[in-house]
């Protein structure tokens, strides 16, 4: 099995078998977002631990393309225990898939980085509105402007 | 393209970028003195649009596919360069529009509608071209808040003493400014009308048109809130120009257009928008013409707008010594050093636009009519002028030319 076949693996594993999926009822933290390109959507619900930052538990639901909900599936397995400022500075290429992709030789073209990216920033929404951690510069904007 | 910044520029090899220049216009070499209204385009950025079509071209923002990918980069890349060449904090502050005039019907619009109603004032200038006038007053009728117009003098220049009125008035929700004038070629104290707005909690909207090809715009320094100039007039194509928009307003503005390409998602309940600068690029976008815009500005950053500046002011000084002698001629406009590469003026007895056709049959370019400055003509309290304006590739030849071609329109009215 080459490496490019073990990535290959490795993401639609997480896509057929996501970890941490569905929705927790109640939750401390909520967002959803979406991916106009290919209409992928994500909705996070986390909740803390007793020190009201360190992630002790969090679902991803949604649908779309393979790499959006695989890389939301590797995210969370990767923030579970975390503090929230901490996974707030994640950077873009730190993120599991992302960054998996980087050392592969293959890193995923801009337009599917978005794709990828559609996890760590509805992540990074929901710690905004729930504990006031900075919003991601491109999220900007984009709650105000919805109408119902 | 090899062109090294200098402080002095060779326009005569900078011509040979130009294959117009190739071109014979009733015979005659070309003197084009006309690039206030558009430019002509250097070999380069035609190369870089020929480029784009025949290898990278795709649509933006929708496909995955590797030419997708490859237009998609050349178009963000251009966004890039864009903001660089007028120092934006961002390229989310850039947004490809058609031309000036879309990027403040942007602003009149989308901004405006949410933000203007009775009792507040819309300003302007006198000394605007029609694009930087009438979406103001037609916001404004729309909204009901009061439009006025700072005055300009004689010389065509912003009478700013009328600002303490209007500052004592109060009620400035916007001001909207020209930077430099596309008839007279006065250069506007724009900080000066950025700081008074800003002082009145207004916001400042700049036209940049027959600024940001010819000299150094930095929007940050300048300080405006929205900043908007043509592709065309700057060795770019046709068909893309751009608006600059500081991000915290530009967030929290509803669209202009909507449509496809703008949109975060869509149900028959709600439709959210995407992110900057995406939310206000409905449709298609001129993709091909913002890669060459793109090669534009990297053509122009080569020689230096320094430079390029440089050449124009000397060219001024050339035109005004020769013309201010010819006898019947009045000039407009004000003195050398608040001016940039325009001259207008007018021949006793003769109608601008018989100047322009005489002097047409000499190969020589101008601009003859209301400039689309109509309050402005009323002002100088005439219908109309010629209008010779300069760019990098202008020669003092060409002024030679234009001058025997005024001699020849004498005569032949005499």
């Amino acid at each position: 099995m080459s490496a490019d076949d073990l990535y290959r693996e490795l993401i639609l594993d997480h896509y057929k078998s996501p970890r941490h999926r569905g929705r927790l009822d109640p939750a401390d933290a909520c967002a959803e977002g979406q991916n106009p390109l290919c209409g992928d959507e994500l909705t996070v619900t986390l909740r803390f631990g007793a020190d009201g930052e360190t992630i002790e538990e969090i679902a991803f639901e949604g649908q779309g393309c393979a790499i959006s909900q695989a890389a939301a599936s590797m995210l969370s397995e990767e923030v579970v225990g975390r503090n929230a400022s901490e996974v707030a500075a994640i950077d873009k290429d730190d993120s599991p898939l992302v960054a998996m992709m980087i050392e592969s030789g293959t890193p995923l073209t801009p337009i599917r980085l978005k794709c990828a990216l559609l996890g760590l920033g509805v992540l990074k929404v929901a710690l905004h509105k729930s504990v006031g951690t900075q919003l991601p510069e491109e999220w900007k904007g984009v709650e105000e402007v919805e109408f119902e | 393209m090899a062109l090294k910044q200098s402080t002095r520029i060779d326009a005569a090899r900078i011509r040979a970028d130009f294959p117009i220049f190739d071109e014979l216009v009733n015979g005659k070499p070309l003197a084009f003195l006309d690039s206030a209204v558009s430019a002509h385009k250097p070999r380069f950025v035609l190369e870089a649009l020929e480029e784009f079509y025949e290898h990278s071209y795709g649509n933006v923002g929708r496909g995955v596919y590797a030419l997708a990918e490859r237009a998609n980069e050349a178009y963000e890349q251009a966004r890039e360069k864009v903001r660089e060449f007028v120092n934006a904090r961002s390229p989310r502050e850039i947004v490809f529009t058609r031309n000036t005039t879309e990027g403040i019907n942007l602003v009149a619009y989308a901004w405006g509608l949410d933000n203007l109603g009775p009792g507040d004032v819309v300003l302007t200038t006198e000394l605007e071209h029609h694009s930087n006038f009438v979406p103001w007053q037609e916001v404004a009728r729309r909204t009901g808040a009061t439009f006025k117009a700072i005055p300009v003098s004689g010389e065509g220049e912003l009478e700013l003493d009328a600002l303490d009125q209007l500052g004592r008035d109060g009620n400035v929700k916007l001001v909207a400014v020209t930077a430099v004038s596309n008839s007279l070629g006065t250069i506007v104290p724009v900080e000066k009308l950025i700081r008074f707005a800003h002082d009145q909690g207004a916001i400042a909207v700049i036209d940049a048109a027959q600024a940001v090809p010819h000299r150094v715009v930095d929007v940050q320094a300048l300080g405006c809130d929205f900043l908007a100039f043509s592709g065309h007039k700057m060795c770019g194509p046709s068909g893309v120009g751009v608006l600059y928009g500081r991000s915290e307003l530009l967030e929290r503005m509803s669209p202009f257009n909507t449509g496809g390409g703008m949109i975060r998602r869509v149900s028959v309940e709600k439709t959210t928008w995407a992110e900057l600068p995406h939310k206000f690029e409905a449709g298609t976008p001129p993709v091909a013409e913002a890669v060459a815009l793109g090669a534009a500005v990297d053509y122009l950053s080569g020689i230096g707008l320094e430079a390029i500046a440089a050449h124009e002011h000397e060219l001024t000084a050339y035109a005004l010594e020769r013309l201010e002698g010819q006898p019947g001629l009045t000039l407009y406009g004000p003195p050398l050093e608040r001016r940039a590469g325009i001259v207008s003026f007018n021949l006793e007895g003769i109608h601008p636009h018989d100047v322009a056709q005489i002097l047409d049959a000499e190969g020589v370019c101008v601009r003859a009519g209301h400039h689309c400055n109509q309050p402005l003509m009323r002002r100088l309290g005439v219908s109309a002028t010629s209008r010779a304006s300069f760019y990098l590739y202008s020669l003092p030849e060409e002024v030679d030319r234009l001058v025997a071609g005024l001699e020849r329109a004498r005569e032949i009215f005499s």
